[in-house]
C-alpha cells in the first residue's frame, strides 16, 4: 500500500509539469489552431527567469574586510549581495534565499511579452498555412531560442536551489497512518503540485468564470460566428497565446530546484508534452490535465523495481506505449472534442 | 535512356558528373591558401554529403509524395547501422553483406512500425512515428545493452568471430569491398591544388546515384502518382473506393529502406553505432534537410542535405581568430565589433545560424532552396523581357525622332 502510494507521489511532480505544458499548448491549439512546437522552449525560458533572477540577486560588491584575514594573512576579500547592503544581512539573505519563488514575478511580465512577441511577430502569420508548415517554423524558432540560452548561459546545468525552508523532506507517511519513514516525500515537489493545482485551477477559472473567458471558449468552439458578432476575436487569442506562454514558464520557474535548467530541458519536455496532448485529446484542456497527470503516474510506477523485474526497460517506454495503444484505440485521445482533428 | 525523360535524363547525367568530380569541384581553393578552409573536398565529409543525401531522398519518398511528415525517421538509420556492424561482427568486414542486411532489417522494422503509424495520419501520425523511433531510442540505451552495446556504441573488436574473413592478424580489420580498403585514397596534386579520390567516396556516390535514378523512377512512375494523389486528397481516393494503405505503406517501407542504406554506409565508413544516431533530434535534421532543399522536388533534398552538412562543417570550424583575420582591413574598433557581432553565429554557435536559416526558408520559400532557384531563374527571365521592352520602346523613340 505505501509503495503504492510512493509511486503515485512521486509521479506527481513529473505529471504536474506535463500537466501545466500540456494545458499550456492545448490552450494555443483549442484557441489559434497553431501547433506550437516552441512551447518546451518557453518552459525553458521560464526556468531561465529564475536563473537570471537569482543571478542578479546575488550581484556582489567586494569589500575587503580588514579585522578578517584568509590563511595567508591577507586581509580577506567579502563578498556581499548588493541586496544585503540595501535591505540589510538579514532580509538581504532571505530575498537571494527565496529567488526561485520571486522568479515568478519577474517571469510573468516576461513571458507574456514573449508570447506577444511570438504571435504577432512570427505565428500569426502562419494560420492559413499547414500544420506540417507550423510545426517546422516552430521547430525551428525552439532551436534558435534554444541556442541563444546556450550562447548567455552556457551549456552546463545551472544549480537553482528552492528556499532553505522547502529544502528537507517531509514525512507524510505518518500523517496518514503509516509507520514513521515509509513515505518521504521533499518539500518543494509538494510545494511544486499545490502550485501547478493552483495555476491548472486559475486558467479553468478564468476560462468558466469571465467574461472574457467565455468569449475565449466561444471562439474556441466557432470562430467565425464569434467574428461575425463584432468581436475582435484576434486580439483575445493573442492574449491567451500570452497566458499560455505565462503558464508554460511558471512551469519552468518553479521547476529549476527538482531539475536543474540546461539548455536542452525544453526539447526533453516538448517530445513528452505533446506526447501527453495527443494522448488527452487535442484541443481539450481537461483532457491534457488528466493526461499529464495520468502519464506521470504511470511513469513512476514502471519505474519501481518489480515491475522493471518482470518487464524489463517498460520504464523507458511506457509513455509511449500507452500514446501508441491510446492513439490506436481512441481516435480523439482520452477527451478529445468531436471533429477536432480526427483524421 | 535507362527508361527516364529527356528532361530527367540531364538531371540525372548532371547529378553523375557532379558526384563522380566531387572531389575536384569541392576543392576549388588550393591547398594551403586562406581560403583552403572552404574546401569541402575530403573524404570524410564527401562521405557524408552522399549518405545524408540518400537518407533525405528516402525520407522526402515519403514526406515530398504523401505528405506524410514522419518525426522518427533516424530510427532506421540507427538500426541499419547496428545490422552492419553486426555484420562486420559476425560474417565478414566486406560491406556488401553489412549493407543488405541494414537495408532488409531497416525495411523490415519500417513495415511493422509503418503499418501501425499509418493508421494515422496528420499529427497523429508524426506523434506515433516520434513515439516508435523514442522508444527504439531508450531501449538500445538500456535494456538491448547486449545487442547495441549501450552508451559506449557497437564497435569492432579482435575477438569477433567473422566466419568468412577467418582470424585477423595483428590489428582490427578495416570494412572493405572485395579487398579495396574504405579507407584508402589516392591524392592527386595538380599544381596547387591537391584532390582526393578516396574508395569510401566512391563507393557511396555509387549507391547515391542508384538511389537517386531509383527516385526518379518512383517519381515519374503509376505509382508515385498515386502517392502524390494521396498528398493531395486522401479522402477523395477513398471515397472513390481506392485503399490507399497499401499504396503509403510501401512508400514508408520503400523510404525506410533509404535510411537503412544510410545507416549501413555509415557503418561502413566507420564501424561504429551508437544509439545516439536515433535520437528525435536527428530524425528532425532530416526534416531539416528535406524541407530546405525542397520537399517534393527530385534534387531538394541532396542539396538541402549538402548544405547543412557543409555548412555545420565550414561554419563550426570558424573561429575568432579567423573572423580577426578577414576584418583586419577595418579600423581595430570596427573589427572587434563585427567579430563580437558575428561570434555567437560561428562555431559552436551554428545550430543558430541553421535555426534561423530554416526559419526564413520555411517563412519566405515553403518550396526550399529549390523553389528559391527557380524564382531567381524567372526573375532574370522577366527581367531580359522587361529590358527587351526597354529597347524596343527606345528603337521605336529614335524611328519617330527620325
Amino acid at each position: 500500500m505505501d509503495a503504492i502510494l510512493i509511486q503515485i507521489l512521486n509521479g506527481l511532480d513529473k505529471g504536474s509539469a506535463y500537466a501545466l505544458i500540456a494545458l499550456g499548448l492545448t490552450l494555443i491549439f483549442g484557441t489559434l489552431g497553431v501547433v506550437n512546437f516552441a512551447h518546451g522552449a518557453l518552459f525553458m525560458i521560464g526556468a531561465f527567469c529564475a536563473v537570471t533572477l537569482q543571478k542578479i540577486l546575488t550581484i556582489s560588491v567586494t569589500t575587503i574586510d580588514p579585522e578578517r584575514t584568509d590563511f595567508l594573512g591577507n586581509p580577506l576579500k567579502v563578498q556581499t549581495p548588493y541586496v544585503e547592503n540595501w535591505f540589510g544581512p538579514e532580509i538581504g539573505a532571505a530575498i537571494v534565499d527565496w529567488a526561485v519563488p520571486l522568479a515568478i514575478l519577474l517571469a510573468i511580465p516576461v513571458m507574456i511579452l514573449v508570447g506577444f512577441a511570438m504571435e504577432r511577430g512570427l505565428i500569426k502569420h502562419f494560420y492559413k498555412r499547414p500544420h506540417a508548415d507550423q510545426i517546422l517554423v516552430t521547430f525551428g524558432l525552439a532551436i534558435v531560442l534554444q541556442e541563444i540560452i546556450k550562447y548567455f548561459y552556457g551549456a552546463n546545468p545551472i544549480p537553482t536551489p528552492a528556499p532553505s525552508t522547502f529544502r528537507g523532506s517531509l514525512d507524510i507517511g505518518v500523517w496518514l497512518g503509516f509507520d514513521p519513514f515509509t513515505i518521504i516525500y521533499p518539500y518543494w515537489r509538494l510545494v511544486y503540485f499545490f502550485f501547478a493545482g493552483t495555476i491548472i485551477a486559475a486558467v479553468f477559472a478564468f476560462l468558466q468564470f469571465t467574461t472574457f473567458g467565455m468569449v475565449v471558449r466561444a471562439g474556441m468552439a466557432d470562430r467565425e460566428t464569434v467574428g461575425l458578432l463584432g468581436i475582435d476575436i484576434d486580439r483575445r487569442f493573442t492574449l491567451m497565446f500570452g497566458l499560455a506562454a505565462a503558464v508554460a514558464g511558471l512551469a519552468g520557474v518553479m521547476y529549476t530546484p527538482i531539475l536543474s535548467p540546461n539548455y536542452h530541458m525544453g526539447m526533453d519536455f516538448l517530445v513528452l508534452s505533446f506526447v501527453v496532448v495527443v494522448v488527452g485529446g487535442m484541443g481539450s484542456l481537461p483532457g491534457a490535465v488528466l493526461a499529464g497527470f495520468l502519464l506521470g503516474i504511470l511513469q513512476s510506477f514502471a519505474s519501481m523495481n518489480e515491475v522493471k523485474s518482470l518487464l524489463p526497460g517498460i520504464d523507458q517506454i511506457i509513455i509511449y506505449l500507452v500514446a501508441i495503444v491510446i492513439l490506436l484505440t481512441r481516435p480523439r485521445g482520452l477527451m478529445g472534442r468531436r471533429g477536432v482533428m480526427e483524421d | 535512356m535507362l527508361g527516364l525523360e529527356r528532361k530527367d535524363t540531364y538531371l540525372m547525367l548532371a547529378v553523375a558528373f557532379i558526384t563522380l568530380f566531387a572531389p575536384i569541384i569541392l576543392n576549388p581553393f588550393p591547398a594551403g591558401s586562406a581560403l583552403a578552409q572552404f574546401n569541402a573536398g575530403y573524404p570524410d565529409l564527401m562521405q557524408r554529403f552522399v549518405i545524408f543525401g540518400i537518407f533525405a531522398i528516402g525520407f522526402n519518398i515519403l514526406f515530398g509524395l504523401t505528405g506524410y511528415l514522419s518525426f522518427g525517421h533516424a530510427a532506421f538509420l540507427g538500426i541499419g547501422s547496428y545490422s552492419a556492424v553486426w555484420m562486420f561482427k559476425l560474417l565478414s568486414m566486406n560491406v556488401i553483406p553489412a549493407i543488405l542486411l541494414s537495408i532488409v532489417m531497416a525495411g523490415l522494422f519500417a513495415l511493422v512500425i509503418g503499418f501501425v503509424s499509418l493508421r494515422r495520419s496528420g499529427i497523429y501520425f508524426s506523434i506515433l512515428t516520434l513515439a516508435f523511433a523514442q522508444m527504439s531510442y531508450n531501449l538500445a540505451y538500456s535494456v538491448l545493452t547486449p545487442v547495441t552495446n549501450g552508451e559506449t556504441g557497437l564497435q569492432i573488436s579482435l575477438n569477433d568471430p567473422r566466419i568468412l574473413d577467418g582470424p585477423s592478424n595483428g590489428g582490427l580489420p578495416v570494412t572493405s569491398l572485395f579487398g579495396a580498403e574504405m579507407r584508402d585514397s589516392t591524392t592527386l596534386f595538380v599544381g596547387p591544388w591537391s584532390w582526393d579520390f578516396s574508395v569510401g567516396y566512391y563507393v557511396c556516390a555509387a549507391l547515391m546515384l542508384l538511389a537517386f535514378y531509383l527516385s526518379v523512377r518512383i517519381f515519374r512512375s503509376p505509382f508515385g502518382m498515386m502517392l502524390r494523389a494521396v498528398k493531395s486528397n486522401q479522402q477523395r481516393m477513398n471515397y472513390t473506393g481506392l485503399n490507399t494503405r497499401p499504396y503509403t505503406l510501401a512508400a514508408f517501407v520503400i523510404s525506410g529502406m533509404y535510411a537503412g542504406l544510410a545507416g549501413g554506409l555509415l557503418a561502413a565508413m566507420d564501424p561504429l553505432a551508437g544509439a545516439d544516431r536515433m535520437q528525435w533530434t536527428a530524425s528532425g535534421e532530416v526534416v531539416l534537410m528535406t524541407i530546405l532543399g525542397g520537399a517534393g522536388t527530385l534534387i531538394g533534398p541532396v542539396l538541402g542535405a549538402g548544405f547543412i552538412k557543409y555548412f555545420e562543417n565550414i561554419f563550426s570550424k570558424i573561429n575568432d581568430g579567423i573572423l580577426h583575420q578577414w576584418f583586419a582591413f577595418m579600423p581595430d574598433g570596427l573589427e572587434n565589433v563585427m567579430v563580437t557581432l558575428i561570434h555567437p553565429f560561428i562555431g559552436k554557435g551554428w545550430h543558430l545560424t541553421l535555426g534561423i536559416m530554416f526559419m526564413l526558408v520555411v517563412i519566405f520559400l515553403p518550396g526550399g532552396l529549390v523553389e528559391g532557384a527557380q524564382r531567381t531563374g524567372r526573375l532574370f527571365r522577366r527581367r531580359d523581357r522587361n529590358a527587351g521592352h526597354v529597347e524596343s520602346d527606345a528603337a521605336r523613340q529614335r524611328a519617330a525622332a527620325e
